[in-house]
């Protein structure tokens, strides 16, 4: 049963694994961003409170929880390469670090440009907006400490730790909204009581969501092919493998 | 189809959110592509030193 787990640790394996998957997930991304993108900008009704600046959440909403989802994803994958000493965890970690940073600062530009409209200004020290900030530092620490080392085995350990420690930061900037007084609105997706949504809204939102996801694999999946031809290089797999 | 370009009065927030989106989601896609490539290049090169070393 954990074959296929076992598996993952092998740079050969995942390296043909991202290869096979790539054009899939970049297919079905495009497909769920552009039926989100019609519905959403062209079916959805205005929302009764904030008219059409509402329609900002199809993309501030999406980056925001990939912001998370991703860096969940680099600290997990730190994790394995620490406990279990499996190099692809780390080829994860480095590959998923630029994409979240530059989904947190999607998520921080367009959560500015809603705030104005919405609060009246484009930045205010609230407790979501300034976790989200030190969410993008994290990211910016981990790729800066990763490239700071002469020997890549320690930048990458160094890194991983970071990673790990901050993952910290996640529930704090979940939770953030609960915790303390926020400007921010609450929870409107995921609650107990269900989506606070009407479904001609919530549909194009969760469109987006899903192509969000499946794009980060897809560009996943280009860039840990990167970086274990960078870490195997000396490998005769991959020497076979670009001279085919 | 000008209310749709209006957005209501709210079109120079709405508009600049979608156009940052596709920015930031191309220069994913380019950047990804461009390290790959980078690293193909790398042991490809390595390849024809060693096969020049070898000769």
């Amino acid at each position: 049963m954990w074959t296929w787990f076992y598996k993952l640790a092998s740079p050969p394996y995942v390296f043909g694994v991202a290869a096979s998957f790539r054009p899939w997930l970049f297919g079905a991304a495009a497909l769920a961003i552009g039926y989100g993108l019609i519905a959403g900008l062209g079916f959805a009704p205005p929302d009764y409170q904030q008219g059409d600046a509402f329609r900002i959440i199809y993309v501030h909403v999406p980056a925001a929880i990939m912001s998370v989802t991703v860096y969940t994803v680099m600290a997990a994958a730190s994790a394995v390469a620490l406990i279990w000493r499996i190099k692809v965890g780390h080829a994860v970690a480095a590959a998923s670090a630029p994409i979240g940073a530059s989904l947190t600062l999607l998520a921080l530009v367009t959560g500015s440009l809603w705030g104005k409209p919405m609060w009246g200004t484009y930045w205010a020290w609230d407790p979501r907006l300034t976790s989200e900030l030190i969410l993008l530092f994290l990211y910016v620490g981990v790729m800066s400490l990763r490239s700071a080392f002469e020997d890549p085995a320690q930048g990458d350990r160094a890194a991983a730790l970071l990673a790990v420690v901050g993952v910290v930061n996640v529930p704090i900037v979940h939770f953030s909204v609960v915790w303390w007084n926020s400007l921010h609105q609450g929870a409107t997706i995921v609650t107990l009581e269900g989506p606070k949504m009407p479904g001609s809204m919530l549909w194009p939102l969760l469109s987006m969501w899903l192509g969000f996801m499946l794009f980060y694999g897809a560009v996943l999946c280009i860039r840990v092919q990167g970086e274990v031809l960078n870490r195997e290089r000396q490998s005769a797999w991959v020497r076979e493998a670009i001279k085919s | 189809m000008s209310s749709f370009w209006s957005m209501g009065g709210y079109a120079r927030y709405v508009w600049p959110c979608f156009g940052i989106t596709g920015v930031v989601l191309l220069w994913n896609l380019w950047a990804a592509r461009r390290s790959l490539n980078a690293a193909r290049l790398k042991v490809a090169r390595a390849l024809a030193m060693a096969a020049s070393e070898a000769q």
